[in-house]
């Protein structure tokens, strides 16, 4: 038995079983995690049939990209989430029956009428220059037409899905710390510059609704949360004004 | 003779000792590099660092290791069973596999026979260390949704995101050495930089892949995947025992291959740096292995050096980074690199490609220009100042003034 059979008998049987669990559990990371397994197998059945870019490039952009996506939605979805049994729209499941039957029967006809045995014609030949140069001469000279338009296709594709997931900006902008700090300065008065005296400082009680007293034992309506004043919600603050000390007025006076 | 013919005649017991060695070599390493790592950030941090278990505390890492293994192994009630070990095995196998195809020294003489410390020679190989790094990121999207807890699977959720991202400017960042080298196999491209090293000649690029190997391997500053001061540990949080311990050692294995890699695809891998050639035939050939060692152990400073260094970036600055500076610029970069490849292949003359490459140079220096003047356009319309208002709260008497005053009245 050749390496590369030997590979096959172990791998295939195990891609099969994995394929045929993905369908059969009950978690949808399950069927994620088997579909990856899937993906990998058929990569490293890729590069032991002499096709090493393809198998790579099936790994990073399947398992790597695709299902990784795929997980992060079924992440994000929830952990317990089951899927909903009930016909959501209207016909979409004879829809699924009548497509997955003739998906079925059209992989049914192609792989009975698959001959065993032949040898593989043609691959030397083309893997000749390389697999890579190979491929490359092919996707830049022959194919470079089609290239094209499939990538353009799939621009089109993430253009169309940057339009949809597309939100306006709203108008009220988003002020950092920076900008925060210097309008703090830049306001009428530099009085709350550094900040809003927290409720309760020097005052006798120490509560949330109990104005700060100012330097001279006056009490800072500032202090208290703007919610507490629509509730009515502040102390009387009257009987914890300081008196003795020199009156000041607004401008500093005394 | 390039690589692939000189591995392809190993008998099977050197393949078999290669990998052997390669795995021993990578745990070795893991070791070391926690030992060093530790004493490194504790240097900076002016502290000694582990200096009691073995000479300069060298067993450290071993006595953790230890410590680690015999703890009690838990897992959590809400964790998905199968899932949650799968996750730690999966991150450590595919990091080790990375190794494969990165040439650990140049043509040396095994027992006998002449062979390359590689094992494998793979005409995509560079695309294999990216497809296995792809993979190693369920060991960590897996281990954080398995774990049935929050923090976690936050840490797997920004983790699984954030190596997608910079998984795309890595990839961008080999091309420009695939355009220039001709070929994706890692022996090929050693040998490309016979003369100049990709460092020099591809200094964009490199830049790049050393900015996204940081965040490809959730090391600080962008280890947001399991930022302690956020998410506790991230996607680890309820690992304990031998899991931990398997991702502990990936994430090491991890930071020694990315490392590895970026030797090989900008510094020469095991070649001598220009001016030591001559060291090449020592010791059979075998010498080369401490140039890459070295060269290995430059980055595994950088890493740490970056860990001391710099505090954690926010989430949102760290994905706007990835995708609207480090994509873009790369994409313009090998714009100019293949214009420049396609000019020296068709023989243009030297005028020519000075011409060139004077008129992006021009372009670059322009298009800096522009930023920055709009840039102090818009710091001096936020720095013009009003005249401040004179202050209209109380305040208080200074302590003299008021001892003055009490002077007076007296």
């Amino acid at each position: 038995m050749s390496g590369e059979s030997a590979l096959f008998w172990v791998l295939a049987p195990l891609a099969v079983l994995a394929s045929v669990a993905m369908l059969f559990m009950k978690k949808a990371v399950h069927s994620a995690i088997l579909l990856a397994w899937v993906m990998i197998t058929l990569a490293i059945f890729y590069i032991a049939l002499d096709a090493p870019f393809l198998g790579i490039v099936q790994i990073v952009v399947y398992t790597g990209a695709v299902m990784m996506l795929f997980l992060f939605i079924l992440m994000l979805v929830g952990v317990d989430s089951s899927d909903s049994l009930v016909e959501k729209i209207k016909g979409i499941r004879s829809v699924a029956i009548f497509t997955a039957l003739a998906f079925s029967l059209t992989l049914i006809t192609f792989i009975a009428r698959a001959e065993l045995g032949r040898p593989s014609v043609g691959l030397d030949e083309a893997n000749s220059g390389g697999n890579v140069e190979g491929l490359a001469q092919y996707l830049f000279s022959d194919y470079v037409w089609a290239f094209e338009v499939i990538s353009a296709l799939l621009i089109t594709a993430a253009l169309g899905a940057m339009v949809l997931a597309h939100s306006e900006k709203s108008d009220v902008a988003r002020t950092s710390q920076k900008s925060r700090s210097i309008a703090r300065f830049r306001g009428k008065s530099i009085a709350t510059a550094a900040g809003l005296p927290g409720s309760g400082v020097y005052a006798r009680n120490n509560a949330i609704d109990l104005p700060a007293l100012l330097p001279d034992g006056k009490p800072s309506d500032l202090s208290i949360a703007e919610v507490l004043h629509r509730r009515g919600d502040v102390a009387e603050s009257k009987s914890y004004e300081l008196d003795g000390l020199p009156k000041i007025d607004n401008e500093g006076n005394k | 003779m390039n690589n692939a013919s000189i591995i392809l005649d190993d008998p099977t017991w050197i393949i078999v000792a290669k990998g052997v060695l390669v795995f021993a070599l990578c745990v070795l390493l893991t070791l070391l590099s926690v030992w060093g790592e530790r004493r490194i950030v504790a240097r900076m941090q002016m502290r000694m660092g582990p200096n009691r278990v073995g000479p300069f505390g060298l067993l450290q890492a071993l006595a953790d290791g230890v410590k680690l293994a015999l703890k009690e192994d838990i897992i959590p009630a809400a964790a998905d069973r199968a899932v949650f070990v799968l996750a730690p095995i999966i991150s450590v196998t595919t990091c080790f596999m990375a190794f494969a195809v990165i040439p650990l020294t140049g043509e040396v003489n095994f027992f006998g026979e002449q062979t390359i410390m590689q094992l494998t020679d793979l005409p995509v190989g560079v695309l294999y260390v990216l497809a296995t790094a792809s993979i190693g990121v369920y060991g960590i999207v897996l281990g954080g949704w398995s774990s049935g807890s929050t923090y976690p699977l936050l840490g797997g959720l920004r983790s699984s995101a954030q190596v997608i991202s910079y998984e795309i400017a890595m990839g961008l960042s080999f091309v420009g050495v695939f355009i220039y080298a001709g070929s994706m196999s890692t022996g090929d491209i050693i040998a490309s930089q016979a003369t100049w090293w990709n460092v020099v000649v591809l200094f964009p690029s490199f830049a790049i892949y050393v900015i996204s190997m940081v965040g490809e391997t959730n090391r600080a500053p962008f280890d947001l995947a399991e930022a302690e001061g956020e998410l506790v540990g991230g996607f680890h949080t309820e690992y304990s025992s031998l899991k931990f311990a398997l991702f502990f050692l990936a994430e090491y294995v991890n930071i020694i291959a990315v490392s590895a890699l970026a030797t090989t695809l900008f510094l020469g891998g095991p070649s001598a740096p220009p001016g030591l050639g001559f060291t090449s035939a020592w010791l059979g050939g075998w010498f080369s292995f401490i140039w890459f060692f070295l060269k290995v152990l430059a980055f595994f400073f950088f890493f740490v050096w970056l860990r001391g260094t710099l505090p954690r970036l926010r989430y949102d600055q760290f994905m706007k980074f990835g995708w609207k500076v480090l994509i873009p610029v790369n994409i313009a970069w090998i714009l100019v690199v293949a214009t420049l490849r396609l000019l020296t292949q068709q023989g243009a003359s030297q005028f020519v490609i000075a011409g060139f490459t004077g008129a992006v140079v021009l372009a670059v220096l322009g298009a800096m220009t522009i930023y920055d003047r709009s840039k102090l356009k818009t710091e001096e319309r936020a720095n013009q100042v009003e005249p401040m208002p004179e202050p209209s709260f109380p305040v208080p008497a200074l302590p003299t003034s008021l001892a003055l005053k009490e002077k007076e009245g007296n």
